[in-house]
């Protein structure tokens, strides 16, 4: 391996979690509503609590869809990491229940498909 | 006796190839220490085909030409205030959008193409880039001077190197120059000369040039005029660097086909901001991209790569994936800058009903059923006094840089957005599509020290915490972006034509 090529790999990626004060990068997205161009980025901390992303974040960013209001909670389904019927605990925080830098967490609403049905 | 006038052949070999020797005092290699560690090998410099023969006095006279001819009508223009020619304000966001991210390049590729005149162990092609330098070092001062004018009359296009370096959309045309930049030289002239300025040229040309010869904008039509002989000679020289390298080495070719197939893609995610300028900023779209691509691409490149196919070249990896996208990009691509204009130094809107219909038939497979309802979601919400930005921040990718909007069109899922993962040093990182996934994880490594506006923002890099704070940071002004709708663009834009109460008596420059 050259010299410079031996330099770039033993470099910390940029987007190390060392760089983001305690935070960690988490994503977020409600599937098949496009009203929102692509998913979510947010630093958060990993002790924060589930609820609170469940309570504050989640509304903020996507209270504005006509859907928001109808969703009926107990039977999202959640996404983290690519697996399917993650089945997050509220009373823990992101840590404890699995996220880690830069997790994706998505969220599925079947039967609430957006403006006229139009995943939108 | 009187000398014999020498024919332009011999003037030619004089003037380029002869200025060149063996080096003795030190060894080729060290005074060419570039050119071998891609993996390229040359046999023979001698059997590269100047693809244009101009030495440097017949160039400056034909550039000093175009240009005299060119200032000539830049100041006509600003003497008869050509900018109130232009169809709408909203079209000045086209504009917005060439200074920031387009000029820039210019000045980049000035910068590199002068580093390979230096760094090529051939006499031609060093001849070659030397010119291209000059070609493009005048593309942006020409493109800086022409738009100078309308930064008189509208807000954006005051700051645009700075935005450049640091506004989220445009770390998309940044990084894919850097990566090339941060190349070997025979990958950047394939990246730039072939991929770029051959193959892909007429996607970028024709939607700026063509957009502003219908929308009333004579200072950039001319602008286009005045660059197109340059731009001919430099698709001439991407031809031939190809067919050089393909040629001199069995052992090139494969070599060659990768870097073909990775900075088609990236060249090609570039252009996605551009298709979305030809389909939604032009109040006047005398095409839509989705046409642009079937003559430009589908038509022309197929044909090239008919001809290129007896040097075993193929057409660029997941092109057809391009295709399948070209009656989706311009839709998501808008709708993307629709939600985040707020950060942005250029402006959006929904498009009027004229323009929506427009679409409606261009795109008759896809606008009606997954776009048109977002918009008419959009213009309800406007009418409710909240219209719609995103309150959060996007997902990028980590190659492009576009925030994460593409969707699955080639599976047929078109609402489902497209992400792949891979993992480097135990961490996480997205990519868009297969096509920028192939990238990452060609060389990890590079990829995973891309500057991604979203995570700079939430390291502290950027000027603070709050929205406030970045943009101040990256030079956006109030007016730059946000809503076209009530911003001071439209309002002064309506003053100027009369059509508020208020009727100016003096042109005053803002």
């Amino acid at each position: 391996m050259s010299q410079a090529t031996q330099i770039l790999t033993d470099l910390q990626p940029k987007d190390a979690v060392e760089n983001f004060h305690g935070n960690i990068i988490v994503y977020l997205d409600w599937d098949y509503h496009r009203f929102l161009c692509s998913a979510l980025a947010f630093p958060l901390p990993p002790a924060m609590p589930f609820e609170a992303l469940l309570k504050e974040v989640i509304p903020n960013m996507y209270s504005a869809h006509p859907d928001f209001s109808k969703i009926d909670w107990a039977n999202v389904k959640w996404t983290l990491d690519g697996v399917e019927d993650f089945v997050p605990d509220p009373a823990k925080n992101l840590k404890d229940n699995g996220f880690g830098h830069k997790s994706l967490l998505q969220f599925a609403t079947p039967g609430l498909d957006g403006v006229g049905g139009t995943f939108n | 006796m009187a000398a014999k006038r020498m024919n332009s052949k011999k003037r030619y070999e004089l003037l380029t190839r002869n200025m060149g020797w063996e080096t003795t005092y030190q060894s080729m290699d060290e005074v060419f220490p570039y050119d071998k560690f891609e993996g390229i090998k040359i046999k023979d410099w001698d059997k590269w085909e100047d693809p244009f023969r101009l030495t440097v006095d017949a160039y400056w006279k034909f550039q000093a030409e175009k240009d005299k001819k060119l200032y000539a009508i830049i100041d006509s223009f600003a003497q008869n205030n050509g900018q109130m020619n232009i169809s709408d304000a909203r079209y000045v966001n086209a504009l917005k959008l060439f200074i920031q991210g387009v000029t820039p390049l210019e000045y980049y590729a000035h910068r590199h193409y002068a580093h390979l005149g230096r760094h090529f162990r051939g006499e031609g092609t060093r001849v070659a880039c030397q010119m291209q330098s000059i070609d493009e070092l005048r593309h942006a001062q020409t493109q800086i001077h022409t738009l100078s004018h309308y930064n008189k009359y509208f807000d954006g296009l005051h700051d645009p190197f700075h935005m450049f370096d640091r506004v989220w959309y445009l770390s998309v045309p940044k990084s894919y120059f850097e990566d090339a930049m941060t190349a070997g030289p025979f990958e950047f002239i394939t990246s730039v000369s072939f991929s770029f300025e051959y193959i892909l040229t007429n996607l970028l040309f024709v939607p700026f040039m063509s957009g502003a010869a219908y929308n009333g904008d004579q200072a950039t039509v001319t602008f286009g005029f005045s660059a197109q002989s340059d731009e001919s000679r430099h698709m001439t020289l991407g031809l031939e660097v190809i067919k050089f390298m393909v040629e001199q080495h069995e052992d090139n070719l494969p070599i060659v086909q990768g870097w073909i197939d990775k900075h088609f893609w990236r060249a090609y995610r570039v252009l996605a901001l551009v298709s979305a300028m030809q389909d939604y900023m032009l109040p006047n779209s005398p095409m839509s991209w989705k046409e642009a691509w079937d003559v430009y691409f589908v038509e022309n490149i197929g044909a090239l790569f008919d001809d290129l196919s007896r040097y075993g070249l193929r057409m660029p990896k997941y092109h057809e994936v391009a295709t399948a996208e070209s009656e989706h990009l311009s839709h998501q691509v808008w709708l993307t800058l629709y939600n985040y204009s707020h950060a942005a130094g250029m402006q959006t809107w929904v498009p009027d009903d004229k323009k929506l219909d427009w679409l409606s038939e261009k795109y008759p497979n896809t606008f009606d059923k997954h776009y048109r309802p977002r918009f008419e979601m959009f213009r309800q919400m406007e009418a409710d006094g909240q219209r719609h930005f995103s309150p959060g921040l996007p997902q990028l990718c980590q190659v492009c840089q576009v925030p994460m909007a593409f969707t699955e069109v080639v599976a047929g899922d078109a609402m489902k957005i497209s992400r792949r993962v891979s993992t480097y040093k135990e961490d996480r990182f997205y990519t868009c599509s297969d096509g920028c996934r192939d990238v990452f994880e060609g060389n990890p490594a590079k990829y995973a020290q891309a500057w991604l506006p979203v995570h700079q923002i939430f390291q502290g890099n950027c000027g603070g915490a709050e929205l406030a704070d970045v943009a101040k940071w990256c030079h956006l002004q109030p007016g730059d972006g946000g809503e076209h709708v009530g911003s001071p663009d439209q309002d002064r834009w309506k003053k100027w034509r009369g059509e508020d109460t208020v009727k100016p008596t003096v042109m005053a420059a803002e």
